[in-house]
């Protein structure tokens, strides 16, 4: 069979698809890597969350598996000092800049990030950096659903949804650097914009930030 | 078309050249250096100055705009080329001057030696440029036409053998011109110092008929100008270059990326374009040979981010300015998917002249694993600042002290910033470090896009890598974590730290963030935006310290932990400058006549300090910002 490959990760022996990215080749193994803003359809990966690092004998340092493709023979550590001082660093990041309010979001137990912190050993809590604080207002415009950008993560499901499943392009990101958000054209309510109301952005998001009235 | 063809179209091309250059230099000529520098010091004023005097004299000269010659600090600049007199530059030029240079040299015979900065010709009375100090450590090869040649005409280039390399490359093969590149070792001049016959071979290798060349003059680092100055006074050099790559790698088309706020930049390299397409020199079969490729300027819009490779196509797509991750590589998936090699102004300027001279003629220069020049624009507490170009390999302190001329008023050197905001900081110990790519990368800088900074005793390392770290944060694009978060936090923190503010772990909460940032973030801004940290942390951590433990800013300029006194023995009971300077009218006059700050209404601007006279000198600064006890009891 030449077209898959054989390698292992954390010791386990895996079979995956050449050309495979390895986060999906380990997801499917049931072996689990952190990560938000993975798509698996998406041709060229987004690789903006940089939590699913990784460790390859011979790489000196870690490496985002939503980036790398599988190779025969490579020997894959999900683990390791350096792997998870990144990982720490990133979710903290993340969270200093996230409402924490877990037990009044819509998510809370179903959370991308929670589940990320339960699996890492991770605290929902950082004192590491100052919080930053954001006066976004809930978008609430539509009939059903809810955008709120302060538990927004900017992993792009949402955008992606609606561009590629709902083939609508309501929302998209604008603004730069520390402002980068999600928005409409010209920052309207979503009620007043193309979107359609179809609600897959809403089953994409994995954290609270879109969420069902 | 033939060898001797192609070889005898050029003569023509060269001899039609010669034939308008000789007539022009016929004529007493000056020569007005009106680069974008030039413009900034008044040159265009200069420039209508000269035209005036000369027609109010009514003479025969004409007046001729040229680039920068690199003496930037001598701007405005002009080279007077008078038949029978070696050509003479002139620096420091207002109407007095101007209007004695016309009338004492080109209406007279007095040269007025007494003003020149120097010759540019070897001769019996003047000495030349290659005569200064730094004319020993000096070696122009980008830079060699910069400031001499008329920018707006294909005519001085041509005289001058340009375009002679195309030539001899098309007499060639796309193979040789390849292999000469791969044999010279020239590395990218944009920052990373990547060998251009690599990426070149591996575009080919990507096969395909759909390749395209680009030229990064995006040039976004604050302080740098080296890639505005060798388009504006020397664009068919790049020009050149790029088709030879085109050449070598079979693309039919190109973009010079420019920034929008270089507009003269733009112009000057539209001209260029379209000149050497009426000459035959782009376009299709160029020079009849059957190899046709034509180049197009793009505007970029500016932000720091889109001068990164991947992000500069996606905004020539049409895209947001954001970088990819990679691979896939430009050299395989590029401009719209097809492969591409994008290289530096400044590599595309050294590959005619390799292709003329030859690979070991360019290995001879510099050293052996960086060979060539190295062009920096030197800037801050530097005595000649200005665009400078050196053998790699030469040391800083050569570069700052012979080259540069060492501080001004003997004053102290503390550090130099290399490779802007994605450069770090070296102190005096570093200064034997030579300038090439992986020595400096060694000490912890890079030499990034060429701007090097010369700093002494007042300035501040934190505030200085504050500076820099709130330019980066600023140009972060927020697509990754690490870079739009974290670059946050690390401003954050050293704004606190130039308060005064942090406790014992501070330093290693920043420094931990920094690397963190440097391995985690997505593309080279966020990965390079923590060295001016960490390398000020590396070599001045006790400047660092004294802020957090002592509330003290060593080098007097953190405005939260300075205060302004006026030292009653030095102050005068005659002279009450500084209570008019005080925007704020915090100075009052004492009962004994001698002036004191009302530390309450204080709000730090420095003008009393500079408006006190110099045979006085009682205004200080102080930190950590409370009076001496002897000093306030003196007061009361
Ligand atoms: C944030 C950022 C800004 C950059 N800006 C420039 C630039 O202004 N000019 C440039 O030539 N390269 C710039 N680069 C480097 C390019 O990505 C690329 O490496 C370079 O243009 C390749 O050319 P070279 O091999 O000739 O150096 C930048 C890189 C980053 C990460």
């Amino acid at each position: 069979m030449s077209d898959t490959v054989k390698f292992t990760i954390d010791e386990q022996a895996v079979e995956a698809k050449k050309g495979e990215k390895l986060l999906w080749a380990a997801l499917k193994n049931d072996i689990y890597i952190p990560h938000l803003c993975a798509i698996k359809e998406e041709k060229r990966p987004n690789a903006s969350c940089r939590l699913c690092f990784v460790e390859i004998e011979g790489i000196p340092n870690p490496v985002t598996s939503c980036t790398m493709n599988v190779e025969e023979g490579i020997v894959v550590k999900t683990r390791s000092p350096q792997v998870d001082r990144l990982l720490k660093t990133a979710f903290e990041l993340l969270i200093s800049d996230h409402n924490l309010k877990c037990s009044q979001c819509p998510a809370n137990r179903k959370c991308a990030l929670q589940k990320i912190a339960k699996e890492r050993g991770l605290k929902l809590r950082q004192k590491r950096f100052k919080t930053i604080t954001r006066d976004y207002e809930i978008d609430d415009s539509p009939d059903e659903f809810a955008f709120d950008r302060s538990r927004c993560v900017l992993c792009g499901q949402c955008v992606w949804a609606d561009r590629e499943k709902a083939k609508v392009g309501a929302i998209g990101f604008t603004k730069r650097g520390i402002n980068r958000v999600v928005t409409t054209f010209e920052e309207v309510p979503l009620a007043e914009s193309i979107c359609t109301q179809c609600m897959l952005c809403v089953e994409a998001c994995p954290v609270g930030a879109l969420y069902y009235k | 078309m033939t060898k001797e063809g192609l070889q005898k179209l050029y003569e023509k091309l060269k001899d039609d050249a010669n034939n308008i250059i000789k007539k022009a230099e016929s004529k007493p000529r000056v020569l007005v250096g009106t680069a974008t520098c030039g413009v900034a010091a008044g040159a265009l004023k200069i420039r209508d100055n000269f035209l005036q005097e000369i027609k109010s004299k009514s003479l025969d000269v004409d007046v001729v705009e040229v680039g920068c010659m690199g003496h930037c600090y001598a701007e405005p600049l002009a080279v007077i080329d008078k038949p029978g007199y070696p050509p003479v530059c002139y620096g420091y030029l207002d109407d007095g001057l101007v209007h004695r240079l016309v009338e004492d040299f080109l209406g007279g015979d007095d040269p007025s030696y007494e003003y020149a900065l120097a010759a540019l010709e070897r001769n019996d009375v003047f000495p030349t440029f290659e005569d200064f100090p730094r004319g020993v450590y000096e070696q122009k090869l980008i830079l060699e036409n910069c400031g001499f040649i008329d920018a707006r005409s294909i005519e001085s280039y041509i005289s001058r053998d340009g375009y002679s390399a195309l030539v001899k490359a098309l007499n060639e093969s796309p193979e040789w011109v390849l292999d000469e590149i791969k044999k010279a070792n020239l590395r990218g001049r944009g920052g990373a110092g990547f060998p251009a016959g690599i990426k070149w071979e591996a575009c080919i290798k990507a096969g395909g008929n759909e390749k395209y060349v680009i030229c990064n003059a995006d040039e976004g680092d604050p302080g740098a100008f080296m890639d505005r100055s060798v388009l504006e006074s020397d664009p068919h050099l790049v020009i050149e270059g790029m088709i030879l790559c085109a050449f070598a790698i079979g693309a039919e088309k190109g973009y010079l990326y420019i920034r929008a706020e270089y507009p003269r930049a733009v112009s000057h390299v539209e001209d260029a374009i379209r000149q050497a397409r009426d000459k035959g020199l782009l376009g299709s079969s160029i020079l009849g040979s059957g190899f046709s490729f034509d180049l197009e300027v793009f505007q970029g819009s500016g932000a720091f981010v889109c001068g990164e490779a991947t992000a500069l196509v996606n905004s020539m797509e049409g895209k947001m300015g954001m970088p990819e991750s990679r691979p896939p590589r430009l050299a395989s998936h590029g401009y719209r998917g097809k492969p591409t090699v994008l290289n530096n102004v400044k590599t595309f300027a050294y590959v005619p002249m390799i292709i003329s001279r030859g690979a070991d003629w360019f290995k001879e220069i510099g050293t052996a694993e960086s060979p060539g020049t190295a062009v920096f624009s030197l800037v801050g507490k530097v005595n000649n600042t200005g665009l400078v170009e050196v053998p790699m390999g030469t040391t800083l302190r050569q570069l700052i002290y012979d080259v540069g001329d060492g501080l001004p008023n003997n004053r102290e050197f503390k550090a130099v910033q290399i490779g802007g905001p994605s450069g770090g900081c070296l102190p005096e110990k570093s200064l034997d470090v030579p300038i090439d790519f992986d020595s400096l990368h060694d000490a912890g800088a890079i030499m990034g896009s060429g701007g090097l900074v010369v700093m002494d005793q007042d300035d501040c390392m934190v505030s200085v890598s504050r500076y820099f770290l709130e330019f980066t944060q600023h140009e972060s694009c927020g697509k990754c974590t690490f870079c739009r978060i974290g670059t946050k936090h690390l401003l954050d923190i050293l704004t606190d730290i130039t308060k005064g503010e942090g406790d014992s772990d501070t330093l290693q909460r920043l420094e931990e963030l920094a690397e963190d940032v440097r391995d985690g973030s997505l593309c080279n801004l966020g990965k390079t935006a923590p060295n001016p940290i960490l390398t000020t942390l590396r070599y001045f951590r006790d400047e660092y310290k004294a802020h957090i433990e002592e509330g003290r800013c060593p080098a007097l300029v953190c405005r939260d932990l300075i205060l302004y006194f006026i030292e009653p023995p030095k102050c005068s009971k005659l002279c009450n400058v500084c209570v008019g300077s005080c925007p704020t009218e915090a100075i009052f006059t004492r009962e004994d006549g001698l002036k004191e700050i009302d530390q309450e209404k204080c709000v730090k601007c420095d003008n009393c300090l500079k408006a006190c006279p110099t045979e006085y000198n009682a205004v200080v600064k102080l930190s950590p910002p409370v009076l001496p006890p002897e000093k306030e009891k003196k007061t009361k």
